[in-house]
């Protein structure tokens, strides 16, 4: 379903602080399966996962998501098939301040032009399923990690993406919220979506929902491990 | 149906921006209303002065003219008034007697005048209403004046001018020729200055050319003359007008720098935040638009419609020190709402849009970056 | 379901376009009722021969801007400031600007 060829990212070209952060990486992504990305800090798993994720743009190489290439996509069409095909999971979260929880999650379809009411059903119901409900009009700053994580998650999934990507996880999670992190995704995936993980935690690539582990060192993908 | 909802999505988000920094945007929208209330007052004001002398001083005579000796004003002796009327297409001459009246008690001044016809003869005064506070007289009180040569004329007041005529009659005191001449010391055969009647309207300035031609030290002044002065009253070219008007242009610019000189990181932040989750950069630089537009819209609907209250609702009170400056006697008037809808467009363009527009500028920058960096924040 | 911000913020907007709006259905309903008033004022105008308003009366240049002669500081210097603010305020009238050129 996601191809990469011979994806090469370079960070500030042509300037003294040039960093190669991917060099030549292929790999193809199957529909509906969990892939985790493990390496070190500065491997380049995050860069990998931004370019999937058509936050920016490779170097050279070529990357398709379901058959259509997106490396050359003017930015809006890019932009498009983001916002339609994945859901962001950050490392820090970044919920905005000062607003609610609610607003928090239904705030990646605002420029969708959606109904607000039907926005509004669609946050209310996927908060419900993570137990948010008591806390939708709670502002961010006074939820706990893991509610933030699971609001994190609610935020990714208020347009119904097909693709998940979440970077490093369980990075401010004890062990308990990180298993129970696992359990979410792993219902995520059986509801049919494609889950795509960067972390150097083992809780999360010894998790026995994941299909696929890909190790990245120094930009370079090291090793494919099949599970199953 | 998409573009309203989409739009109100984004207004609704610009709004709770706004509120997150609550006290900062109630500061700047409470300032920039006093910036455009002062402008609009300024503008309201100067406008209905304008309009409403204009009006009015279409019926002032059609040619005064006066006598200057080395530059300076001079009484006109009879004879001229017959020179005149013997230039061709003069209808009539008549001698006006006018003049002013300094009282030190109250160090306000008056302004004499002997009308065409004053029907209440020698011994009495007609007032306006500024002079009746003024002097704190009525019908029937009588009224010293200190003539030229120190002694004093007691005059009765026989009326008092109407409230309404206030911007024209505030500050007069109708008398009888003998009586202005007596306080005043002009003497006989002698007047302040002659007002001219034509037959055909048409002909004034080429009969203003020949009285010239004729009485070499004298000046005609036509009535539309007297009409221009006023219509070029409080004009921008003028001293505090224009010191207004600068005041208010340089706070504006200041306020629009203060907001493009950058971002503070944690706006930059959410911009990146909000790029990573799906918007696009169109969609970031419409959310700071409408940020920027709800401030200045309020601002501007506030500001002006308190201008109009204050200016023809409470006859511009809060300026009154600066026009009354020295003077004693200051004319109660209700100005008539003469406002021009050019000109409050003209505010418009002048506050909302240089202020939107620089709320977008600087986030352009931030707009456009690339969603990626969000990853690395 | 609460009532939205951006429609309490619309729906403020509303009202003050139609405070806007009557601002100016004021000023003309105003001006009707002023009219006769100003047409009294017109017709004292002409029979007492009024050749300017009263505005300025603190000295003798400022009250009567039209009538007033080249002498005064008031002419030669917009900004003579012992004729605070009304110095500051008013220019020369156009036609005195004139009769110097002539000169």
């Amino acid at each position: 379903m996601i191809e990469l060829t011979d994806i090469r990212k370079v960070f500030n070209a042509g300037n003294p602080n040039e960093f190669v952060a991917v060099r030549g990486a292929s790999l193809v992504i199957a529909q509906n399966r969990m892939t985790v990305f493990k390496g070190p800090s500065g491997s380049g798993k995050t860069t990998i996962l931004s370019l999937i994720g058509c936050m920016t743009r490779p170097t050279s190489g070529r990357i398709t998501v379901s058959g259509r290439e997106i490396t050359s996509l003017p930015e809006r069409f890019l932009t498009e098939i983001r916002q339609r095909t994945f859901g962001f999971v950050f490392q820090q979260f970044h919920l905005l301040k000062g607003i609610t929880v609610l607003e928090n999650v239904m705030l990646p379809a605002y420029p969708s032009g959606q109904r607000h009411l039907s926005l509004r059903e669609k946050a209310t119901g996927i908060l419900h399923l993570f137990g948010l409900s008591a806390k939708m009009s709670s502002k961010v700053e006074w939820l706990s990690g893991g509610e933030a994580q699971r609001v994190s998650i609610s935020r990714a999934l208020i347009n119904d993406p097909a693709v998940i990507i979440a970077d490093e996880p369980t990075a401010h999670l004890d062990s308990k919220l990180s298993l129970e992190l696992m359990e979410i995704l792993g219902a995520l995936k059986r509801e049919g979506k494609t889950i795509l993980i960067a972390s150097h935690d083992p809780l999360v690539s010894e998790s026995p929902f994941v299909d696929l582990v890909v190790s990245i060192r120094d930009g370079l993908l090291k090793e494919v491990e099949e599970r199953k | 149906m998409s573009r309203i909802d989409k739009h109100r999505n984004i207004l609704d988000f610009a709004l709770s921006s706004l509120l997150r920094r609550k006290r900062k945007n109630i500061a700047l929208v409470i300032m920039y209303t006093s910036l455009i209330f002062i402008l609009a007052s300024v503008i309201f004001f100067t406008e209905a002065i304008k309009r409403e002398a204009c009006i009015l001083l279409e019926n002032s005579p059609e040619m005064i003219v006066q006598k200057t000796m080395a530059g300076r004003h001079d009484l006109i002796p009879d004879n001229y008034i017959r020179s005149i009327e013997s230039i061709r297409g003069v209808q009539s001459v008549r001698g006006r007697l006018w003049g002013y009246y300094y009282e030190p008690t109250r160090r306000a001044n008056y302004t004499l005048t002997v009308p065409e016809h004053f029907s209440y003869g020698t011994g009495y005064i007609a007032i306006g209403k500024g002079v009746s506070r003024t002097l704190e007289a009525g019908k029937g009180d009588l009224v010293p004046f200190r003539a030229y040569n120190g002694s004093y004329v007691s005059l009765e007041v026989a009326d008092v001018m109407t409230a309404e005529s206030e911007i024209i009659s505030s500050d007069l005191v109708l008398l009888s020729e003998p009586d202005f001449r007596e306080i005043s010391g002009a003497p006989g055969g002698f007047f302040t200055d002659l007002g001219v009647r034509v037959r055909n309207a048409k002909e004034l300035p080429v009969i203003a050319d020949k009285i010239r031609r004729v009485l070499p030290d004298t000046r005609p002044i036509l009535k539309n003359e007297i009409v221009k002065t006023y219509e070029t009253i409080f004009d921008w070219r003028g001293g505090i007008v224009m010191v207004i008007l600068m005041s208010a242009v340089f706070a504006f610019v200041i306020l629009a720098w203060d907001k493009a000189t950058g971002l503070s990181s944690e706006e930059k932040r959410e911009i990146g935040i909000l790029k990573g989750i799906g918007w696009e950069t169109s969609d970031v630089l419409w959310l700071k638009f409408w940020e920027g537009a709800v401030v200045s819209l309020t601002s501007f609907f506030l500001g002006v419609i308190l201008a109009y209250v204050h200016v023809f609702l409470a006859s511009f009170i809060l300026f009154e020190p600066v026009l009354k400056g020295w003077s004693v006697l200051y004319p109660e008037f209700r100005l008539v709402p003469f406002i021009d809808p050019f000109q409050i467009m003209a505010i418009f363009f002048l506050t909302v849009l240089p202020y939107t527009a620089a709320t977008i500028v600087p986030s352009w920058r931030a707009a456009t970056i690339d969603p990626d960096s969000v990853m690395r924040l | 379901m609460s009532i939205r911000k951006v429609d309490v913020f619309l729906l403020s907007i509303s009202v003050a376009l139609c405070l806007f709006a009557f601002i100016f259905v004021h000023a003309s309903l105003t001006k009707k009722s002023e009219l006769p008033a100003l047409r009294e004022n017109s017709k004292m105008v002409r029979t007492l021969e009024i050749t300017d308003i009263c505005l300025f009366t603190e000295a003798r240049y400022t009250r009567h801007l039209s009538m007033a002669d080249l002498h005064t500081p008031f002419q030669d210097h917009p900004m003579s400031l012992e004729h605070f603010p009304s110095g500051a305020l008013i220019t020369p009238p156009p036609h005195l600007r004139q009769y110097v050129q002539d000169r």
